[in-house]
């Protein structure tokens, strides 16, 4: 498949305009994504060709238009909403966590939820503390909802796409630090599947460094400043939180018998504690060195540049966490 | 009275109005209801009907009135109180009986329960146990008909608690905004679970609530089930012609507890007494008697049979069987 050299929110719109071209009944909806076309400009030209009924403005009312999603899916139709920060996701928390991720259960299984609810997250662009949050692990424990986090242009394009045609809800995590990231992108593919667990981004030998969103790319340049110290490392972008499938990690650790877990939030109730665990379950006699994460710290996130930078995981960290695990 | 009329002036006339066939009919739509509830209360006590379940006695007219005014395509969605809007739009007792008692052959297979009672093909699109969870689905079938453009309508049963609830708030704004063809029917019984209404919301009369929208409102007797049904098509024509919106708030009364621990003792006994001498039925009953469509015998007679038809419903939904454990749930939770 030939490919363009795009950014990550080129990518996102691609894959929208795409998918809304190939299925009448797909249509989105969130604040300041029509004529505005987002203020990330993630809906760049949308209105423009889909128009106003499937490209909707919406009240700030995260709660109304996202339970409204559920009420387009039961009947016939496969919304997505655009969360525009995604710490907003509380808003909508009782309709995801409730009514989305619930819906299809409780009716026996007779009812399908094509939803889609992409949100854009994380820190690095100094918006404060209600600004800069991956919510990654938000919805982490509600069985019902697939979780799926886009590190790169090509993911963000395929993973986007591969939601839009899944027959289930999907929240789509994407990372405002990542917008303007360029990479290839196959623009046009027909065929996308839902990613269904970790994929390994580069290969090593020495030391597993797992991450998702931002935390992929820091992690790759860990990985850089550890082979200049002659480390290989082997980085792994977990891109599916939900469902959680540590296969690919645990079988990578076999190989290299150390694990660095690297994720954008604080250290409690995250979903580097869930990769640990179930990589000791599958890997414990491989290990030859206590697993690491690396966290934000267990406060929220400050506002001044300096201090910002300071709290995210840092290539030096991790490289230096990874040199400490192997000594 | 709250209403607020706009330049476009809206009909005030019944685009069908009732034949006596159909009074009737909605007389023993009503009852089938009331026995469904009476045999629920026996068949908990029974042992049949697990955790909770909230009876909707004293709501009949307000089902049964705003069915009478949809069409099969249309939408609806309700709460945990919901077994009448089930019933209403058609709902099989015996799978609605046999979801209630957890067997495989209930309506949702015995996983939703009393108050998840869902039916897609007779567009019962779902029940909602949070409190106001269900307005901003119906905000989204609502907007799945004005695009389908086939003049269907959505149509969200609520209580009077989720007036006080921001998705209440959210649904009533956006459904406005787009001029959405959503029936907003609020069952005001007074209580929210156990506190009365004066201790919760500034005013009794929540029909004022949309003028806060600028939306179409009416306040009706819901015990009045002619007037319910009346309003509910009249709301429902002007949201078939694109005309957007209406609030209905139907004054109701709650005759039982909130649920099935809850005696309600929390009540006024006059209060509960001036209620009970309004009970929907019996008022229509003696309505339809003084109208010569019934006698009592017949009268009668449509109470017995719906009574054996619960009866014999909770029987066969009883001898279903439980579901296996093993069956597999992630299909049921993914499709």
């Amino acid at each position: 498949m030939p490919t363009q050299d795009i950014t990550y929110r080129e990518a996102i719109v691609f894959a929208l305009q795409e998918e809304m071209r190939r299925d009448p009944t797909t249509l989105i909806m969130g604040e300041d994504i029509g004529e505005s076309e987002g203020p990330f400009k993630t809906c760049q030209g949308l209105m423009a060709e889909f128009g106003s009924a499937r490209v909707r403005d919406t009240p700030i009312a995260e709660t109304g238009f996202v339970g409204a999603c559920l009420g387009l899916s039961l009947t016939g139709y496969r919304p997505i909403a655009e969360i525009m920060f995604a710490d907003f996701l509380g808003v909508a928390f009782d309709q995801i966590v409730n009514g989305i991720a619930k819906h299809r259960f409780m009716s026996g299984g007779k009812v399908k939820t094509p939803i889609v609810i992409r949100a854009i997250g994380g820190a690095g662009l100094r918006f404060g503390a209600q600004h800069s949050q991956t919510a990654e692990s938000w919805m982490l424990s509600v069985p019902g909802l697939k979780i799926i986090c886009p590190s790169n242009p090509e993911q963000a394009y395929l993973m986007l796409k591969a939601a839009i045609r899944d027959d289930n809800p999907v929240l789509v995590l994407e990372h405002k630090a990542l917008l303007s990231m360029k990479g290839p992108v196959p623009v046009g593919t027909e065929e996308v599947a839902m990613p269904t667990g970790p994929k390994i981004l580069r290969e090593g030998s020495d030391v597993t460094i797992v991450g998702s969103l931002a935390m992929v790319g820091r992690s790759l340049a860990a990985a850089d400043l550890l082979a200049a110290d002659g480390v290989s490392a082997e980085v792994i972008d977990i891109q599916v939180l939900r469902p959680l499938d540590v296969t690919v990690v645990a079988e990578s650790v076999k190989r290299t018998n150390n694990l660095i877990v690297v994720e954008e939030q604080a250290p409690t109730g995250g979903w580097s504690s869930d990769v640990v665990a179930d990589v000791l379950t599958q890997a414990f006699d491989y290990l030859d060195s206590p697993p690491a994460r690396i966290t934000l710290p267990d406060h929220p996130l400050p506002y001044s540049p300096g201090l910002e930078d300071a709290m995210l995981p840092s290539p030096e960290t991790i490289a230096a966490t990874a040199k400490s695990l192997l000594e | 009275m709250a209403a607020r009329k706009k330049s476009a002036k809206p009909s005030n006339q019944v685009p069908d109005p009732l034949t006596d066939d159909d009074r009737v009919e909605l007389f023993r739509s009503m009852v089938g209801i009331r026995e469904f509830e009476e045999q629920v209360q026996r068949s908990y006590l029974e042992g049949l009907v697990h955790g909770t379940t909230h009876l909707c006695n004293g709501h009949e007219a307000v089902s049964s009135g705003v069915a009478q005014a949809l069409r099969p395509d249309d939408y609806v969605s309700y709460t945990y109180r919901g077994h009448g809007h089930c019933l209403a739009r058609g709902m099989d007792m015996e799978a609605a009986f046999a979801e209630l008692f957890g067997r495989v052959d209930g309506v949702c297979g015995g996983i939703g329960g009393s108050m998840h009672l869902t039916d897609i093909d007779k567009g019962l699109i779902g029940a909602f146990g949070i409190v106001g969870g269900g307005l901003p689905v119906a905000v989204g079938a609502g907007l799945s008909a004005q695009l389908a453009n086939k003049e269907q309508v959505s149509v969200s049963f609520f209580g009077d608690g989720a007036a006080n609830i921001g998705a209440f708030h959210e649904s009533m704004n956006i459904a406005q905004v787009w001029k959405l063809p959503v029936l907003f029917v609020c069952e005001n019984n007074l209580y929210g679970e156990f506190t009365r209404i004066n201790h919760t919301t500034p005013y009794e009369d929540l029909v004022i609530r949309a003028r806060g929208y600028a939306m179409e409102a009416v306040q009706v007797d819901g015990n009045d089930v002619e007037e319910v049904y009346a309003a509910a098509s009249i709301a429902a024509m002007r949201a078939r012609g694109g005309g957007g919106p209406t609030f209905i708030e139907a004054k109701t009364y709650r005759h039982r507890g909130h649920s099935r621990t809850d005696p309600a003792k929390y009540r006024d006994p006059a209060e509960v007494e001036e209620w009970l001498k309004r009970d929907p039925i019996t008022l229509y009953r003696k309505d339809l008697i003084a109208r010569g469509l019934l006698d009592a015998k017949a009268a009668d007679a449509i109470v017995a049979e719906l009574q054996s038809e619960a009866k014999a419903a909770a029987d066969r939904a009883a001898a279903s069987e439980w579901p296996s454990a093993d069956q597999d749930f992630m299909a049921k939770t993914f499709a």
